[in-house]
């Protein structure tokens, strides 16, 4: 193993190398960008099942309201009396839900994993810029997931103010059970959670400037890594103003400052609070919650492509575009926070100014849906269960994004604003189309973070059944908020003017119940395949890409001669005037051969 | 019940996955192929045609949403002025959407099952086409433009209060977990309030000025009452933490936010009577009245009571958690003819005579 690599390499943990790596460096304190891929993908992973067994708590509680459950009693305890779900429960997994969905498993465990596994890899880099920050931004990540985990045993219920915390109800210790200690858990957690972000996605960027191997030039970088760079800013950018307006709200919470309160009648007496704004934390919240739903998505979107590409056998459409369309939504991410307050009391104006910008963000989306299907149009598809998913992450997210026209327009946001209508379009576009993403990266980058294949028939049964039931959950969803059905109700038989909606919530209910029961195959598959799938070879998918050209077994520093130069972009599949159907990204251009200007 | 309802359905999903991994399995076998976890031309034609099935099922379940639960009168049937204009923008945005959905499923899931990959086959080295992306710019440029200038014409003349119209003057004052209404009486004007000013012992509930003489024929109530045809513009507060007044009939939202009044107006249109002699709703309301007598019979089954009919109102949720009850935090609304209107406002207490 060469030991004079040429780029700056972590040397001095005494790590890896000649030194006898011991159980707790290799698995437990791993400075190594691949170990620390896999911990965040476990991590994420069982954040990800107590998310979704949540939402089929929740959604069985919508569909049979009043029922007593044995399920409820045996997992929610005092919280279900007779095994009828309490209300302030409800919300509170809700409230949990959302935010171990959005941040935990999509930001920390989409981003964590293919990040830190990607980066180094197909830059052509032996490590992450600093492997010991790496180290610390997971350990950090993990604390912060044992936090958010205790608040659900507190005597109070943990948070219960929805994933947005607005207050004055998360302030206000009197206004709700999970205001209290749960709220002070889930501020902190998040804090926390924040610093990780930031430590992550700082080396990333270093990494991406600096450690490209030799020829690979920012227009030859494969699309994931531009999506990950891209992301990677977007959170330098964004997370501090949720850290600032957590902060701020600790202060309101504990230090009687009212940043975000004024004028409180609460339970019999006047509080002292004068002068602050809720809108105000809206502002705040959601300048970095907008840009998180990209900080999801961008990720997903640059797998998803590298996958299209690699699984039809043909360059991405438009390389310039989709990297051009990468750099216009993040531009324009940062500055549509505002429709989501187009009812929140703002100036009438500056929801036309947001209107405006937000149905700009759908002109970059546009172009790279239909440049995902061109992509597709007169290839050799091969359907591998990642590239159904990939197939999969554009379905939904067209018909996800679709609806976006119509919450973002402010003028029909007034009517269906914080109805499912909202909650179909979100599940849709973000959170379907994210695992989705996920689901596809792990599909095709598991023979090279295991060095086994995962069972392609439980692959295809897994993606099938999962799309019947998204569809079957999210799509009579959008009806229910046409109807004005709110979110966040506990039952909807307060109204009798919903009753009509018992069946769809069934319905719902049903696919869902299905839903979560297919990630069993699932995650049997994952488990079961790292110690008996079949091994891998070096290159199962044919891929151009410098990751693999590594060796199966990993080891310290990628590769074990020197790392490969770079002579053309990452996608030349099917090109004229090569026998095979791909050329690797270190292949030299032959005689004559030029490179596509692209 | 239902647990075991679930169990059952969890079970079934597990025989149904076995077997279908040994039906892939045993096609395997055919194929002379191992399970090398790399798809073979036989998996990229079965998936091939199962993208095919799944557009019908997309197909199918679109056609199912709309048949089943895309006749709800709220929909269609607004109820105030503003409502018709949002409604005709909506109509105009879906056919958009569903034209665009249509078409590019069918692209996507048509296209994966036509190029199905097969051994020797090489696919095209199809890089760019700067037409091509350029054309699929500016289409949805210009569908977009149209609908933002809609959108922001109907946005402007919705939240642009028009004063001149000299619309009807209510407070809608929201607490966990209850509304309250303040009609600002013969002056229309509101008297000066302020949560700190609230007074348990002498019934000033909302914190009203008492010695604004604007206040003194303020009328507060519970129960809200609108006349057809006049505008009515809220002024809306919030005494603890955020709610928001969602008025669905109305096409009306806004937040309620403890330290700043926010406002919202609109023009209803139809009077609760009109609304429930229209033919959608009476449908709407015989199909709830026959959920109702379902549920009833089980629950006098049980020994319980039974539902009462269901008669429609107009109705003002609170659309923006606020806690514990936040899924029970209602007020009616009773749109009536002017006359209506003006008896039965008669007939409430002022502020300053309900003052203890
Ligand atoms: C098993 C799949 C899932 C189901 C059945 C599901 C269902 C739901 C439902 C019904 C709600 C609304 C509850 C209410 O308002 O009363 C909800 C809220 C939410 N879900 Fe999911 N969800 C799923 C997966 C996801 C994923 C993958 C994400 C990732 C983005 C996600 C993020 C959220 C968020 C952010 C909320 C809002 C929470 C709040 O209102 O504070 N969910 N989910
Ligand atoms: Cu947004
Ligand atoms: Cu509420």
């Amino acid at each position: 193993m060469s030991t004079h690599a040429v780029d700056i390499h972590a040397h001095d943990d005494g790590h890896g190398h000649h030194h006898k790596e011991t159980f707790v460096t290799k698995y437990i304190f791993s400075q190594d960008h691949k170990m620390i891929a896999k911990q965040y993908l476990i991590t994420g992973t069982l954040m990800g099942i107590i998310g979704v067994m949540m939402s089929l708590m929740f959604r069985i509680q919508i569909a049979w309201p009043e029922e007593p459950n044995i399920l409820f009693e045996a997992l929610l305890g005092k919280w279900a009396p007779g095994g009828v779900m309490d209300a302030d429960i409800y919300l509170a997994l809700v409230t949990i839900h959302g935010t171990i969905m959005v941040f935990f498993v999509l930001t920390a465990g989409l981003s964590g994993t293919f990040s830190n596994l990607l980066i180094p890899y197909q830059i052509g880099a032996r490590d992450m810029a600093s492997g010991f920050i790496n180290m610390l931004s997971y350990w950090i990540f993990f604390v912060s997931c044992v936090l958010m985990l205790i608040s659900l045993f507190l005597e109070a219920g943990p948070a219960a103010a929805g994933w947005t915390i607005y207050p004055p109800l998360s302030a206000l210790p009197m206004a709700q059970g999970g205001s209290g200690m749960g709220m002070t858990l889930w501020l902190i957690s998040m804090a926390i959670f924040i610093a990780q972000s930031l430590l992550g996605s700082l080396n990333y960027i270093v990494t991406v400037i600096n450690m490209r191997t030799k020829g690979m030039s920012m227009t030859r970088l494969p699309l994931t890594v531009w999506a990950f760079f891209v992301t990677a800013i977007i959170g330098v950018v964004s997370f501090p103003v949720l850290l600032s307006a957590a902060l701020l709200l600790i202060m309101d919470r504990s230090f009687g400052t009212s940043f975000f309160l004024s004028d409180i009648f609460i339970q019999g007496e006047v509080l002292h609070y004068q002068g602050g704004s809720p809108v105000l934390f809206e502002h705040l919240f959601w300048f970095l919650g907008h840009p998180e739903v990209y900080i999801v998505i961008l990720p997903a979107m640059g797998i998803v492509s590298e996958i299209m590409a690699t699984n039809s056998r043909k360059p991405i459409f438009g390389y310039r575009a989709m990297v051009a369309s990468i750099l216009a939504i993040a531009f324009l991410s940062t500055i549509v926070w505002g429709h989501h307050m187009f009812v929140s009391g703002m100036n009438p104006f500056l929801g036309s100014v947001f209107t405006f910008t937000t149905l700009l963000i759908a002109i970059p989306s546009a172009v790279k849906a239909f440049n995902w299907i061109t992509t597709i149009w007169k290839g050799n598809l091969q359907m591998n269960p990642a590239m159904l998913f990939a197939i999969g992450f554009v379905s939904t997210f067209i018909t996800g994004g679709l609806t976006g026209i119509i919450v973002g327009d402010s003028a029909l946001d007034i009517n269906v604003h914080d109805t499912y209508f909202v909650i179909a379009h979100f599940h849709l576009v973000m959170g379907i189309s994210a695992i989705y993403g996920m689901f596809a990266g792990i599909y095709h980058w598991y023979p090279k973070m295991f060095g086994r294949m995962m069972n392609k028939n439980l692959g295809y049964i897994h993606f099938w059944i999962t799309a019947i039931s998204a569809y079957g959950v999210f799509f009579p969803m959008h009806f229910i908020g046409m109807a004005g059905l709110p979110r966040r109700y506990y039952t909807n038989s307060a109204f009798p003017l919903f009753d009509d909606l018992t069946d769809v919530n069934i319905v719902i209910t049903v696919f869902a119940l299905i839903g979560g029961a297919i990630q069993l195959v699932y995650l049997y598959n994952f488990f079961v395949s790292i110690f008996y799938g079949k091994k891998a070879t070096q290159n199962p998918w044919r891929a151009t890409t410098l990751e693999w050209t590594t060796p199966v077994k990993h080891i310290h520093g990628n590769w074990p001669g020197e790392i490969p130069h770079v002579y053309r972009w990452a996608y030349d599949y099917s090109k004229p005037g090569h026998d095979v159907d791909f050329v690797p990204q270190n292949v030299p251009l032959k005689e004559g051969e030029e490179e596509l200007q692209h | 019940m239902t647990a075991l309802f679930i169990i059952i359905i969890v079970l079934f999903a597990a025989v149904a996955i076995w077997q279908m991994v040994k039906i892939f399995d045993l096609a395997q076998v055919r194929t002379e192929t191992i399970n090398n976890g790399i798809a073979t031309d036989y998996d990229n034609k079965i998936n091939g045609y199962l993208m095919l099935a799944f557009l019908a099922f997309i197909y199918i379940i679109t056609i199912i949403s709309f048949v089943y639960w895309g006749d709800l009168p709220l929909m269609s049937n607004a109820a105030s002025e503003h409502g018709a204009e949002v409604d005709n923008l909506m109509l105009i945005s879906m056919i958009v959407i569903f034209t665009v959905q249509i078409i590019t499923q069918f692209l996507l899931h048509y296209f994966a099952f036509k190029y199905r990959g097969e051994k020797g086959k090489k696919a095209l080295y199809f890089a760019d086409h700067n037409t091509l992306e350029a054309v699929w710019t500016i289409i949805p440029v210009i569908v977009l433009a149209g609908l933002i200038i809609y959108g922001l014409f109907t946005w402007n003349s919705i939240m642009n209060i028009d004063e001149d119209a000299d619309p009807m003057v209510v407070e809608l004052y929201a607490q966990q977990f209850a509304w309250t209404a303040r009609y600002a009486g013969q002056d229309n004007v509101l008297g000066m309030a302020n949560v700190r000013l609230i007074d348990i012992d002498k019934a000033n509930v909302l914190g009203i000025d008492e010695a604004d003489p604007n206040a003194e024929d303020d009328i507060i109530v519970k129960e809200l009452h609108l006349p057809v045809g006049k505008p009515v513009l809220f002024e809306i507060r919030s005494q603890d933490v955020l709610h928001s007044a969602y008025m669905p009939h109305f096409r009306a939202q806004m937040n309620c936010v403890p330290g700043m009044i926010t406002k919202f107006a609109f023009t209803p249109t139809l009077t609760t009577k009109e609304m429930r002699e229209t033919p959608e709703m009476i449908a709407k309301v015989e199909n709830i009245n026959n959920i109702r007598a379902e549920k009833s019979k089980e629950l006098m089954a049980k020994g319980e009571e039974e539902l009462d009919p269901y008669e429609f109102h107009f109705l003002l949720l609170c659309n923006k958690i606020c806690g514990k009850s936040h899924y029970n935090m209602q007020m009616n609304i009773i749109v009536e003819t002017q006359e209506e209107f003006d008896a039965w406002i008669a007939e409430q207490k002022t502020f300053k005579e309900s003052l203890k």
